[in-house]
């Protein structure tokens, strides 16, 4: 018995030698593997794939996002990311409040358009309350009013071997050697031609704020926040995004985060 | 593990007959593979899951965060004060300063503003996208082991036989609570009640309400589950759950692991590895388990 107690006594010592030695080293051990690019981490990234796979096959086409109610519209919605652009294209279009400016259609498609805000408006539209959730964690319920993308896209007739659609912003979000970068991000055709995914110009019943993307921004509701691009100018129909920017589909993907945000 | 149980019997020749009687073969293959399984998701869905609320150190009760209102029920920050910045922690409105730890921490001299120190996360520098990935890549494996686990243990007959609620459960309980009170743990095939309502809880309540408190906050999970959020209370609401049950079962990690060393962490590491585990010798106890045979 006395023999037992002290090989857990010296147990014990190790244990706890070990775990603390784990909590010491622990958290930056891994640090070095989980870069872009790193072999640990695409491996990891992995798992996004399933991920999308799998809510692709549950949630089909067109299952929507819930919807609310006005009562539920408490607050103005939470600006995010850039606010104000600084770009003197963009101010000079906001100084003349977007008369100026159009929004192109281009890439693989028939018809290419160029599109001004009062074609747009003209269009049928689409208004719904939705929640808006950022990757960060919170939450924001606003009511957004737009053409619906599947309207643009059948106009511009996009080409079969089309698989995405890239957005490119007029919004400088960082800084390179290379020179400015623009935000832009891309979609599949999916959740591009899904019911609730508008190009929207109104908020909460009044013209789309600066600080909300102004003039015009996406809202594809069954993904996170940063899917959803504000100062939208030109929307392009590719077949793939490897040679754009970082070649991840979009500037947040560029900077590690998954390109898929449903979840 | 086993060539100390040798060494022991070795040492006391007496005993080596009864000892090979008290040794009984405990935990299936199934239950010692899903339970390693467990335990490296856990560990890196805590540490992943730290970063992604150092994001928002905020939680919220409703459907969405009140900015230009109050529904926030627990937030880590960090302010300045008249003594430098300090760290702190509210709960409930209640303020706790916790600079060092929460809300501010890092090495002498260069302390950052961050809810949970860098050596509780990963990764120790601030990045919410590679602790996106390492957060959902274990919880395909901690959701694939748990499902796994359950069909394993209907088949086997781990559940109803180890698990399962009986009557004679509930006369113990009682007796039980002394006897952890005390420290004084009886080792048999069976588990005691206040085991089998921790193991039963973790697995059966903690695990899935982590599972369903996770789908809830992914945008495209609503649109497959609508009525989700509606019985949470909203998607803040199961954000500030799913960090609740967080703690609980880290709660859970510092009992199991302190009953572990109290009952004998040799025996226990060994059942959980090898599945063999030595039981009390019915003869030598004062109080003989008879629910072991």
């Amino acid at each position: 018995m006395a023999k037992f107690q002290i090989s857990r006594r010296k147990f014990l010592t190790g244990a706890s030698l070990g775990v603390s030695g784990i909590m010491l080293s622990g958290c930056d051990a891994f640090d070095s593997q989980l870069g872009v690019g790193s072999g640990l981490r695409s491996f990891l990234e992995n798992a996004n794939d399933l991920t999308y796979r799998a809510q692709r096959l549950l949630a089909g086409r067109d299952a929507l996002a819930p919807e609310f109610t006005e009562a539920d519209i408490r607050q103005p919605q939470r600006p995010n990311g850039v606010t104000a652009p600084d770009d003197d294209v963009y101010k000079g279009l906001l100084a003349n409040n977007f008369a100026d400016w159009r929004l192109e259609v281009t890439g693989l498609v028939e018809k290419p358009l160029s599109l001004s805000r009062e074609q747009l408006q003209n269009m049928p539209s689409r208004t719904q309350i939705t929640r808006h959730d950022c990757v960060e964690g919170w939450s924001c319920i606003a009511k957004w009013t737009g053409t619906p993308l599947s309207l643009v896209l059948d106009q511009a007739v996009v080409k079969p071997q089309a698989r995405y659609v890239m957005f490119h912003c007029l919004d400088t979000i960082d800084r390179s050697l290379s020179g400015d970068i623009k935000y832009y991000g891309s979609i599949d055709l999916i959740d591009a031609r899904h019911p609730q995914t508008i190009l929207a110009y109104g908020l909460n019943g009044k013209p789309l704020p600066v600080e909300n993307g102004a003039p015009l921004r996406v809202r594809v509701e069954r993904q996170l926040g940063y899917k959803m691009p504000k100062y939208l100018y030109k929307i392009e129909l590719v077949d793939g995004f490897a040679t754009v920017g970082g070649g991840r589909g979009g500037y947040w993907e560029d900077n590690g985060y998954d390109w898929y945000g449903g979840i | 593990m086993e060539s100390v149980a040798r060494s022991q019997s070795a040492a006391d020749p007496g005993a080596s007959a009864s000892n090979d009687k008290t040794l009984i073969y405990r935990q299936s293959r199934w239950t010692r593979l899903t339970h390693w399984l467990w335990a490296i998701s856990l560990f890196f869905m805590l540490l992943s899951g730290l970063q992604i609320f150092n994001a928002r150190p905020q939680l919220y009760i409703g459907k969405e965060s009140g900015f230009d209102y109050n529904n926030t029920i627990f937030a880590i920050g960090a302010e300045n004060s008249d003594a430098g910045p300090r760290g702190y922690t509210e709960i409930f409105g209640k303020r706790f300063d916790t600079t060092g730890v929460l809300g501010w921490s890092g090495p002498a001299g260069q302390e950052t503003s961050r809810a949970f120190p860098s050596w509780a996360t990963i990764p120790s520098y601030y990045d919410l996208g590679t602790a996106r990935v390492i957060h959902f890549f274990f919880a395909w494996i901690l959701t694939t082991t748990l499902i796994v686990w359950f069909v394993a243990s209907i088949v086997n007959g781990h559940l109803r036989r180890d698990l399962a609620p009986r009557l004679d459960d509930l006369k113990r309980l009682p007796q039980d609570i002394v006897d952890h009170a005390k420290l004084k743990f009886h080792h048999a095939r069976e588990y005691n009640t206040l085991q089998k309502m921790a193991y039963s809880g973790v697995l059966f309540v903690l695990l899935p309400l982590m599972i369903i408190t996770g789908l809830a906050m992914s945008p495209s999970m609503n649109s497959v589950l609508p009525f989700l959020n509606d019985l949470l209370g909203g998607r803040q609401t199961a954000r500030t759950i799913h960090f609740t049950v967080m703690v609980l079962l880290v709660a859970f990690f510092v009992v199991h692991i302190l009953m572990i060393l109290a009952a004998g962490p040799i025996n226990e590491l060994r059942s959980i590895i090898t599945g063999w585990y030595r039981t009390d010798p019915p003869a030598q106890d004062d109080k003989p388990v008879e629910r072991n045979a």
